[in-house]
């Protein structure tokens, strides 16, 4: 039997990591996303926010190429995202069966499959690498737990690591911070540092407004459309809060600054089923 | 001992009974090792369904002078993409719509069958399956089809396992992912055809379920969970087919119940259960 994948497109040197040019995204009829454009540059971390169904998870899954622009284009080093086996997507957790009989070592894996290529088994040159990605997250030592034996921080690196398995050069992580203590937090920082070290891109989804304005240079703020990007300072000012929360968003004047209170969370949120 | 020896060898002096031995331990392996993915994926109703869809298509066979298999398979493969492509379009609840697929041709297979009623193709033996007739040429075919099956399995490992655990990282990494998922279906049109002599229409869902989900509360893993339901399937064979001797039962119902024991069994003492209880517990 001669079965082989498509041909993978090769990247264009010259062009963005990430470029959507007016994304519209219908789901179930209603626009999900309108009109959204941006580009990112390689080793760029940013993170995106915004109120419940503000479309950060149908962002996500459109730059995949899991959903399709009804408008616009996303390219991905130049191409189409279909093609590519550059990019990860990390779930959000609630979204993992957790139940499912692997271990984390099966888990990371998973995200080199492509490498591998059909009909064969991972080689030793594969291993290595498998175990050196469960390394650089720190869950070498979990190996062989079932997955749902782990924290939420190591569940969390567990994907982590096979993204970086996968040899992801872009990285959507759908509100990997929800739920965790601040040691967890701390851990993923430390392994996005490292992405971006290593010139890997990255968006992060987060409901924690603090959080993004502390510890990303970039944020993007979105509520179906683009209400604004650039550095927290420029994006999180009250008028763009206000358009992106409109009333759910409570404003405190705190001794240190203005405090902003949201009062959504991180469940409950309007996904778009994929199987 | 030697009175336990007899009753263990006795019924297998006799040539239909060594060949029925034979036919229920291939279908007592290679439908439990596919039922890990019907279970793992939630496709217990499909697979009753595909079951029920298959008969008339043995009907048709066999008025045709047909093999039986023929028609089973071809039935059985066409109704499984006929579902895929359904359910693709998302008009209608998949299961409403195996339901109706399902149930109409169940309903189309009988009709054709009681217009033929003087014939030796007996309803109970389609449904409740007719090991103890099993023929040479019929084990050529299971074996066949077995390993088919078998191989697929081993072959497209990796991308079965990562279909099944997380969809949308099999569309990032880009498999093939229709292709998968008809080809999942396919293998499971097959098996269920190896089952049809074995256990018939009516039970083949236990063979393909419940040894896999025994399976699945002792193991952490795919490869030993497809091990153990293999294992849960071949010793429920050999037990069911003596138990039926000695008993005088029918030989497909009592393998179907030595299953449901040892699942029974399985779930009292099952290690999942417990380290639930004591992550329950300790919250």
């Amino acid at each position: 039997m001669t079965m082989a994948y498509a041909r993978i497109p090769e990247h264009v040197a010259s062009a963005a990591p990430v470029q959507l040019e007016a994304v519209s995204v219908a789901y179930n009829g209603k626009l999900a996303l309108k009109e959204i454009s941006f580009s990112l540059a390689a080793g760029d971390s940013v993170a995106v926010v915004g109120p419940n169904g503000a479309g950060k998870t149908t962002l996500f899954r459109t730059i995949a190429g899991a959903m399709q622009p009804s408008k616009g284009a996303v390219r991905v080093y130049g191409h189409e995202p279909g093609g590519h086996i550059c990019i990860a997507y990390v779930p959000q957790r609630s979204e993992v069966a957790w139940d499912f009989p692997v271990t984390v070592q099966d888990v990371v894996m998973m995200g080199r499959i492509r490498k591998i290529g059909l009909f064969r088994w991972p080689r030793r040159k594969d291993w290595q690498f498998i175990r050196q990605s469960m390394r650089s997250v720190g869950v070498d030592g979990l190996a062989d737990r079932q997955i749902a034996e782990l924290s939420g921080g190591q569940q969390q690196k567990v994907f982590l690591a096979q993204a970086i398995a996968q040899e992801a050069e872009l990285v959507l992580l759908d509100e990997p911070l929800g739920g965790l203590d601040l040691p967890s937090q701390e851990a993923i920082f430390e392994i996005l540092e490292q992405l971006k070290g290593q010139r890997v891109s990255v968006l992060v989804a987060t409901h924690d407004l603090n959080l993004a304005a502390e510890r990303f240079d970039r944020v993007m703020l979105l509520n179906r459309r683009m209400i604004a990007m650039g550095t927290p300072d420029q994006v999180l000012t009250q008028s763009n809060l206000v358009q992106a929360y409109g009333g759910h968003l409570h404003p405190v004047q705190g001794e240190s600054g203005m405090l902003v209170l949201t009062d959504t969370c991180c469940e409950g949120e309007e996904q778009p089923e994929f199987e | 001992m030697s009175e336990a020896l007899t009753w263990l060898t006795e019924p297998f002096q006799y040539p239909f009974m060594l060949r029925a031995l034979w036919a229920s331990l291939i279908v007592g392996v290679v439908c439990p090792v596919l039922g890990t993915y019907v279970v793992l994926r939630g496709m217990a109703f499909l697979g009753d369904a595909l079951a029920h869809i298959i008969l008339p298509g043995v009907v048709l066979a066999f008025l045709l002078g047909l093999p039986l298999a023929l028609g089973a398979l071809a039935v059985g493969v066409l109704a499984a993409l006929a579902i895929n492509a359904i359910s693709a379009r998302a008009e209608l609840r998949e299961d409403a719509a195996i339901g109706v697929v399902f149930a109409g041709a169940f309903a189309l297979g009988v009709a054709l069958l009681s217009l033929q009623r003087s014939y030796a193709v007996d309803l109970t033996h389609i449904l409740f399956g007719d090991l103890l007739g099993v023929s040479s040429a019929d084990l050529v075919l299971m074996g066949a089809l077995g390993a088919f099956v078998l191989l697929v399995v081993v072959a497209f490992y990796k991308e079965f396992l990562v279909l099944s655990f997380d969809p949308l990282l099999a569309t990032t990494l880009r498999l093939p992912v229709s292709f998968l998922k008809n080809l999942l279906l396919v293998l499971l049109a097959v098996v269920i055809v190896m089952s049809l002599q074995v256990v018939g229409v009516a039970l083949v869902l236990a063979m393909l379920v419940t040894p896999a989900s025994a399976a699945y509360l002792w193991s952490r893993r795919l490869p030993p969970m497809m091990a153990i339901a293999a294992g849960f399937g071949s010793i429920s064979a050999l037990v069911g087919l003596l138990l039926s001797y000695h008993l005088n039962l029918a030989s497909g119902p009592a393998i179907v119940l030595v299953e449901t024991g040892l699942f029974g069994l399985a779930f009292l003492v099952s290690p999942r259960r417990r380290s639930r209880l004591r992550m329950a517990r300790a919250n």
